[in-house]
């Protein structure tokens, strides 16, 4: 950074192109070597978005497959070795990195009004730490085919041949990539609030990332024990999970919902988050119910931690447990509900502004809710009992997961894209896609509820005749989904090559972000920026579509406000 | 309105029900039914107020919001407490409805023991017969005692909506009484590996009358005498059969057996060894030590060690040897030293007799009976 020119006395519009953190150092190193969060965050977002293209392209490979009852073109082996890349690369490669690496790294330190997170080169080897496990797992996967299943349920992994061995160190070495990022964010929101951010001032998104990252600092590195027991089990048979060496399986789960539930959560309250910031800004209302919400947000985070069990319901526990565990699984199911009413009460005479934006968060708060609700009869003991292991399951948790966490992303990269790339993108397209997202997603998953009630096991890759009709339906419905995702893929790049310019506020939010430049200089801020209440949006007028929404000093005389546009395509 | 409800309970028995066949099919298909209105009501509340408030709220000309509503502790402290107290009675009426599924009534039951393993079910029956379908009479408490001798597999019949895991290193055991005569549906919901999804018994629980099932288990062969006939029962009912075929040249996961005796075989790596009596123990054993070439994943196969006797070797071992002579059927025919059960035990029929005279017939060709037929039909199926 000492080779950057002092540029203040330029012409505030010439600085501000030159300060514009995309271009104000150039060079493949000025990249790869950055310590700047805003571009280790767009790092991550081609980087998670590339994961996620290979990811659906391997369920649609899977979806074409379940055409047909019999073998349509995969062997059995192949498409077990398909739905485990599938599952694999998602969750490790993309939904636990999405949204905290890609729209966290951005965010968290602009909404702070600080200049980077706590630890900038912690956070580039996250990055690359990334990189090296994501190398590492897809080659290792690929090279003679995983098809031990995403979870790697022992005995099953301690005895098929293939590449278990590298593929958890891939595991492993991923897990410390999401602990340097939680590690970062707990530092950074603990020390670098501006002065008069208080805890109960911060956005919700920060608290949403701030839960996150203490179950990505507590819980992973259970998953890097779990990961290092199952590879000397398997190499040197110290007898814990392999009941051949007087190990038990059930311990395996043990340790590995241990992490992989609260790892749920890692996945879905970033989601939460989003959605709460997009509902108010868009809804131009102050979040109704900031406390609850909040504290919803570290509730959930905790309970996270005690629920692990309801994956083994069948698993042959003791009752007891099993019972306390079907318990604690409700505990988990009323912080959420919070959060669903209290977005619908931010509606509650608000001024919604029904945008791209906008569509994308209510197709959350639709998709989110069959999510949650459908987990009521999976918690229950006597209903999973049938339902358990079933496409009931695969349903639910692709509710939650793509319904939720994707869904929110997507409206995260929509309601952000103009702060990190400076460019409008297209309103018309842009609900095009959310609208072929929501049919097709509804499409594809829908049925698999039926599927699930009327006994269809998970992971077959062959089937009785009797579920073909709704297999191709949901099969339809996957291909939809898919060219919803690739439409919104284009709003992207349509954008990127010829979007409007965007201006610093085109929303109107009053969180920290839209107080700079879009996209921001490479420093932020100058002087920290003076806070106020994340979502009081009346000192905000609206200009024109190239200004955008300004803000108006409380003590300047006021100004009369213009209409905004209706939304262009 | 009333009518709704009458529509959707009949859509319930017909559309997201397999069909109810034990005695825990009324309460969790009731149940479902309860907590699938539960949520329709929230998931409807939610979605109009959604609809309502983004079109009556949307920005238009003419319309200011008024965002002083912000926060309202009586309606937080309702929409916390009211799903509390449902959560809290699903939480209940599940616990209730597990215990009774786990927990078999005093009294009555048959018991039944199960091996799972890649990629086949056996049970045996209290007279000690083994098959690999499941008998049981109606109106019974069954209980099962469930073994895994090499992965985990769930067993699971959609219609008794009753699964549990079979956990290898441990003993689980589930019960169910079934309420209805008829064939159902078994299929293993635990990833287990290449064939998981052909570790089905399609029609392969049968649910008997009294007698039906006093017949059954009458005429269940325990192993036959004969060490050919037995060497094929035991590759019938313990397994073998889930990944090696009889047919010439038909690879399951495993290689045919078909004229396999006598002959050299390649080995995975390299090298080739004389298929005889020593292979063939020391494959049962310790399958792993001399794979044969073109099955990189004999490590699927589990060792039978405590599984199989050297009786039982010795007699598949016999089996092995006779069926890849031509004169195997005529050793049939003779009647030399195969009893009419033996032929039973074997799928014999007298067309197959008849048959071996021009050397076609195949003695994998199981006609004894139509179930075993059907259930054998996905292996036929997957010809590589």
């Amino acid at each position: 950074m000492s080779e950057i020119a002092d540029l203040s006395a330029l012409p505030r519009e010439e600085r501000e192109a030159r300060e514009n953190f995309l271009v104000n150092t150039k060079g493949f190193l000025s990249w790869a070597l950055t310590l700047d969060h805003k571009r280790i965050g767009l790092m991550y977002l081609v980087g998670v978005m590339t994961a996620f293209f290979v990811a659906g392209m391997l369920a649609l490979m899977i979806r074409l497959e379940l055409m047909t009852p019999e073998n349509t073109y995969l062997s059995n082996a192949q498409y077990n070795q398909v739905f485990t890349l599938h599952g694999a690369i998602m969750v490790f490669l993309f939904i636990i990195p999405s949204v905290p690496a890609a729209l966290g790294n951005f965010l968290v330190p602009v909404m702070l009004g600080a200049k980077d997170v706590a630890f900038p080169r912690l956070n580039l080897s996250s990055f690359y730490l990334w990189i090296c496990g994501a190398i590492f797992f897809l080659t290792a996967m690929l090279y003679t085919g995983l098809d031990t299943g995403w979870t790697f349920y022992t005995p099953y992994s301690t005895s098929t041949k293939g590449p278990v061995v590298a593929a958890t160190m891939g595991v492993f070495i991923l897990g410390f990539s999401s602990i340097f990022t939680g590690l970062n964010f707990i530092v950074t929101i603990n020390t670098m609030r501006p002065p008069g951010m208080e805890w109960f001032k911060m956005p919700l998104f920060l608290w949403a990332t701030y839960a996150t990252s203490i179950i990505q600092v507590l819980a992973t590195p259970v998953l890097g024990i779990t990961v290092l027991l199952l590879a000397a089990e398997r190499i040197m048979h110290i007898g814990i999970f392999d009941p051949e060496y007087n190990g038990d399986p059930v311990t395996y789960q043990h340790f590995f919902w241990f992490y992989s539930h609260p790892a749920v959560y890692i996945m879905i309250l970033p989601g939460m988050g989003i959605i709460s910031e997009l509902m108010s800004v868009h809804c131009h209302k102050s979040i109704f119910g900031y406390r609850f919400i909040a504290y919803s947000s570290i509730a959930i985070a905790l309970f996270g931690f005690l629920v692990w069990g309801h994956h083994m319901f069948t698993s042959g526990m003791a009752d007891v447990t099993t019972i306390i565990f079907s318990a604690l699984t409700f505990t988990v199911s009323i912080p959420s509900a919070i959060k669903v009413f209290n977005w619908l009460a931010t509606m509650y005479k608000g001024t919604v502004q029904l945008n791209t934006v906008m569509c994308y968060a209510l197709n959350f708060i639709f998709l989110f809710t069959i999510g949650g609700l459908t987990g009521l009869w999976l918690g229950a003991l006597s209903t999973d009992r049938p339902l358990h292991d079933t496409y009931f399951v695969v349903a639910h948790f692709h509710y939650v997961m793509v319904g939720g966490t994707l869904v929110g992303f997507l409206g995260g990269v929509f309601h952000w894209w103009p702060k990190m790339t400076g460019k409008m993108f297209s309103e018309l397209w842009g609900k095009v896609s959310c609208l072929l997202v929501f049919i097709g997603f509804n499409l594809t998953f829908l049925p698999q509820f039926v599927l699930g009630s009327r006994g269809m096991p998970r992971r077959y890759a062959q089937y009785v005749p009797e579920f073909q009709e709704l297999h191709v339906t949901s099969s339809v419905g996957a291909f939809v989904l898919g060219f919803g995702l690739f439409v919104a893929l284009g709003v992207f790049i349509h954008s990127l090559m010829r979007g409007k310019k965007a201006p610093p506020n085109p929303w109107g939010g009053a969180t920290l972000e839209w107080q700079c430049t879009s996209p921001p200089p490479y420093y932020n801020f100058l002087t920290p920026p003076e806070v106020n209440d994340p979502y009081n949006y009346k000192p905000l007028v609206y200009r024109d579509g190239e200004r955008g929404w300004e803000y108006i000093h409380p003590e300047a005389p006021e100004v009369p406000q213009a209409e905004p546009e209706p939304a262009k395509s | 309105m009333p009518a709704l409800p009458t529509l959707l309970a009949d859509i319930n028995e017909t559309y997201w029900f397999p069909p109810k066949a034990s005695t825990f099919a009324e309460e969790t298909d009731a149940f479902f039914m309860v907590i699938m209105w539960i949520s329709l009501v929230f998931f409807v509340g939610i979605v109009i107020a959604m609809g309502y408030f983004a079109m009556k709220f949307r920005r238009r000309p003419g319309y200011k919001g008024d965002s002083s509503a912000l926060h309202n502790n009586t309606l937080e402290i309702t929409w916390t407490v009211i799903p509390t107290i449902i959560v809290i009675y699903i939480f209940y009426r599940g616990a209730v409805g597990y215990l009774d599924m786990v927990n078999p009534p005093e009294g009555d039951t048959i018991d039944i023991n199960v091996t799972a393993q890649k990629w086949n079910w056996q049970f045996q029956y209290p007279n000690g017969a083994i098959d690999d379908e499941l008998h049981i009479p109606e109106n019974r408490n069954i209980r099962l005692r469930m073994r895994s001798i090499d992965v985990l597999h769930a067993f699971y019949v959609p219609a008794f909506r009753a699964k549990t895991d079979v956990v290898p290193g441990r003993v689980t055991t589930m019960w169910f009484q079934p309420t209805k005569k008829g064939d159902y549906d078994l299929f293993c919901a635990e990833y287990c590996g290449d064939d998981h999804s052909k570790m089905i018994k399609r029609q392969g629980v049968h649910v008997l009358n009294d007698d039906d099932y006093e017949k059954y288990l009458a005429k269940a062969v325990k192993a036959p005498d004969h060490p050919i006939a037995k060497g094929y029962w035991l590759w019938d009912k313990r397994g073998c059969k889930a990944c090696h075929s009889l047919k010439p040249g038909e690879t399951l996961q495993g290689p045919s057996f078909a004229g396999s005796y006598g002959n050299m075989v390649q080995l995975y790596g390299g090298g080739e060894v004389e298929f005889d009596d020593q292979y063939i123990q020391e494959s049962i054993y310790d399958p792993q030590a001399k794979a044969r070439g073109g099955y990189e994943n004999a490590s699927a196969m589990p060792s039978f060690v405590g599984q199989l006797s050297l009786d039982d070797v010795q007699s598949i071992t016999a089996f092995l040897k006779e069926m890849g002579k031509e004169d195997f059927y005529n050793l049939v025919a003779d009647d030399d030293g195969l009893s009419e059960d033996d032929k039973k035990a074997l799928g014999i029929s007298d067309a197959d007799v008849a048959a071996a005279g021009s050397g076609e017939a195949e003695v994998g060709d199981d006609g004894s009976s139509d179930e075993e037929n059907a259930a054998e039909a996905p292996d036929g199926d997957e010809a590589a």
